[in-house]
């Protein structure tokens, strides 16, 4: 049951041919027996995924089910769910029992999905390798020697060892994207807006966005369905309608669809490899009557350094909620407030979301803010003019997502900057507040190589599409880790 | 910029951030190596660029200012660290 598609298993349980209990037992089985390997999850929750299976086949026994209905998922840690710890992979949340459930997490709830347990992930989102996260690193099922890519690598590490048909996540600057590139599954990172941030715990306000894992373009729109949508208790939620994804993916058509492919996404630091896998698949989508044309972003350069000032800098302000009166940790026997402020702090942080702090609070203070934060908000316009620009000369921007497939667990920890470097292709994607998708596109060295296509403001369902045409002309997506077959 | 010890426990104190001075030295490394990143966007010449804050340039939504449901007092203060009386409960501000 484990090896098929979310859209299979919807199907199957519509026709009986096993239950959502049977399933869910399943997969909690193997969660058991594999994921010591992996560590992709934080929390499993047996006993409240068993009971809300059963309350599926009860749904499926009705006739009143829906696509989602009685389908096992996991959630990102980062997302509030109500009675279930919610970590966000800190020590700081290491108690926290949210009160409330996020949005993402009511609406797939509502749609009857089965959620299984909160997934591993970098300590508040911050990283790019999984490797920050209190409760240890996730190992890629492709070489647990390897990282799943950051910071939903618990997400995309349970989908790619088929843990569980699909995930949410969540991405601010390539934490959707740059692990499923690296774990060879898809990844959705809807426009800004789209999939409401209520209830999902914030690192940088103005780039979190919301979005999904799926070994399929069809599982991802499955997914996104019942995610997307206004939602009034986030103040930048996107009014736009919500177009039926699955007919817009059906609907799309590769004939005379123009295709940018920006050279600096071929750029310095590329691994040749990957590169060249990325050129063979963007010739397959040409095959299919895609139109290819190069592009310019001479800004795009500019996206890394820019966003290590935004991002830190939204990350200081938002952080200071944790300052151990309300929730999360407070340490022992303070002496006085600035004490306990202090210290709680300093104990409930890890190294890297500390310099994230540090640097956010720096950019902020004063006599820095002009040379630091004005002027990355003026780099921020050069790179989402330019992005826009080139969305109207072509359809779809295509390349890699990530510049070099998964690499060594603790390759990159002893420098914050080659670490920051992974996302260079996705980062410019969250400043403009673009959708962006990964699909798998081959291998490299035996390792996945994800190729990323960016479209136009709330046109998710044409990337699904092209993504979709892809996955009917290649068999990459259906490549599974051999040791997790 | 490059950043010393004192630069580091400076900024710490204004993000109320206990450090251990035994992480001062990788701090001040890594934090210097990340403003030299930052400092690329300097090859630019952004004089005459409007700062963008955030992406789709939205104006802030307005609703109506009704009464609506109330939290939950107790559930919230039960994750919390301390509380009595329904008040939450920090360590002696005023003599």
């Amino acid at each position: 049951m484990h090896e098929l598609s979310l859209a299979e298993v919807s199907a199957a349980l519509k026709r009986g041919e096993f239950s959502s209990e049977q399933l869910t037992r399943a997969l909690l089985e193997r969660i058991e027996r594999i994921d010591p390997d992996l560590n992709s999850f934080i929390t499993v929750d047996s006993e409240s995924a068993l009971a809300a299976a059963r309350a599926a086949d009860r749904r499926l026994a009705d006739g009143g089910a829906g696509p989602l209905t009685g389908v096992p998922l996991a959630h990102k840690d980062i997302f509030c769910t109500r009675g279930l710890r919610t970590s966000c992979g800190s020590r700081m949340l290491d108690n926290f029992v949210s009160p409330y459930d996020a949005t993402v997490v009511e609406r797939l709830a509502a749609a009857g999905a089965v959620v299984l347990g909160k997934t591993n992930m970098d300590e508040f989102a911050m990283g790019s390798s999984n490797e920050t996260s209190y409760y240890g690193p996730v190992r890629n099922p492709w070489d647990i020697e390897r990282v799943p890519g950051g910071s939903s690598g618990g997400s995309a590490a349970a989908v790619a060892a088929a843990l569980v048909p699909g995930a949410t996540g969540t991405d601010t600057g390539g934490s959707i994207r740059q692990p499923a590139a690296l774990c060879g599954i898809t990844g959705l990172k809807p426009t800004y807006g789209r999939v409401s941030r209520w209830g999902m715990i914030a690192f940088a306000s103005s780039l979190d966005q919301a979005g999904v894992f799926a070994r399929t373009a069809r599982d991802a729109a499955m997914l996104l369905q019942p995610m997307a949508g206004f939602d009034e208790r986030d103040s930048t939620s996107a009014q736009d309608e919500v177009p039926d994804y699955l007919a817009q993916m059906e609907a799309t058509d590769l004939d005379g669809l123009r295709i940018g492919l920006p050279k600096e996404f071929f750029g310095e630091g590329m691994d040749p490899v990957v590169s060249s896998v990325v050129h063979e698949a963007v010739k397959v989508l040409e095959g299919l009557g895609a139109e290819l044309r190069e592009v310019s972003l001479p800004s795009l350069g500019l996206s890394v350094p820019s966003y290590y000032v935004l991002a830190p800098a939204e990350c200081s302000s938002n952080l200071s909620r944790f300052d151990g009166v309300r929730f999360g940790r407070r340490c022992d026997d303070p002496v006085d407030l600035e004490d306990m402020y202090k210290r709680s702090r300093g104990e409930g942080f890890g190294a890297e979301v500390q310099r994230r702090i540090l640097i956010g609070t720096y950019v902020l203070s004063a006599g820095y803010y002009d040379a630091y934060y004005l002027k990355a908000l003026k780099c921020r316009r050069l790179i989402r003019d330019e992005l826009r620009a080139a969305l109207e000369e072509v359809d779809v921007i295509a390349g890699p997502t990530s510049p070099e497939t998964a690499f060594r667990l603790g390759d990159k920890t002893g420098d914050p900057v080659r670490m920051y470097l992974s996302d260079i292709n996705t980062i410019g994607v969250n400043l403009a507040g673009l959708p962006g998708i990964s699909v798998p596109a081959g291998f490299a060295d035996g390792l996945p190589v994800g190729l990323q296509l960016v479209g136009g403001y709330f046109q998710e369902g044409r990337l699904l599409g092209v993504a979709h045409r892809f996955q009917e002309a290649t068999e990459w997506h259906r490549r599974r880790p051999k040791v997790y077959l | 910029m490059s950043f010393k010890a004192d630069d580091v426990q400076a900024v710490a104190h204004l993000a109320r951030l206990a450090i251990d001075d035994s992480r001062v030295p990788d701090y001040a490394r890594d934090l210097s190596r990340i403003l030299d990143l930052v400092e690329q966007m300097n090859q630019v010449d952004t004089e005459k660029v409007d700062p963008l804050a955030h992406p789709l340039e939205m104006a802030q939504r307005m609703r109506d200012d009704d009464p609506r449901e109330s939290v939950d007092r107790e559930a919230y203060q039960a994750v919390a660290p301390e509380v009595r009386d329904g008040l939450y409960i920090v360590p002696r501000v005023v003599e």
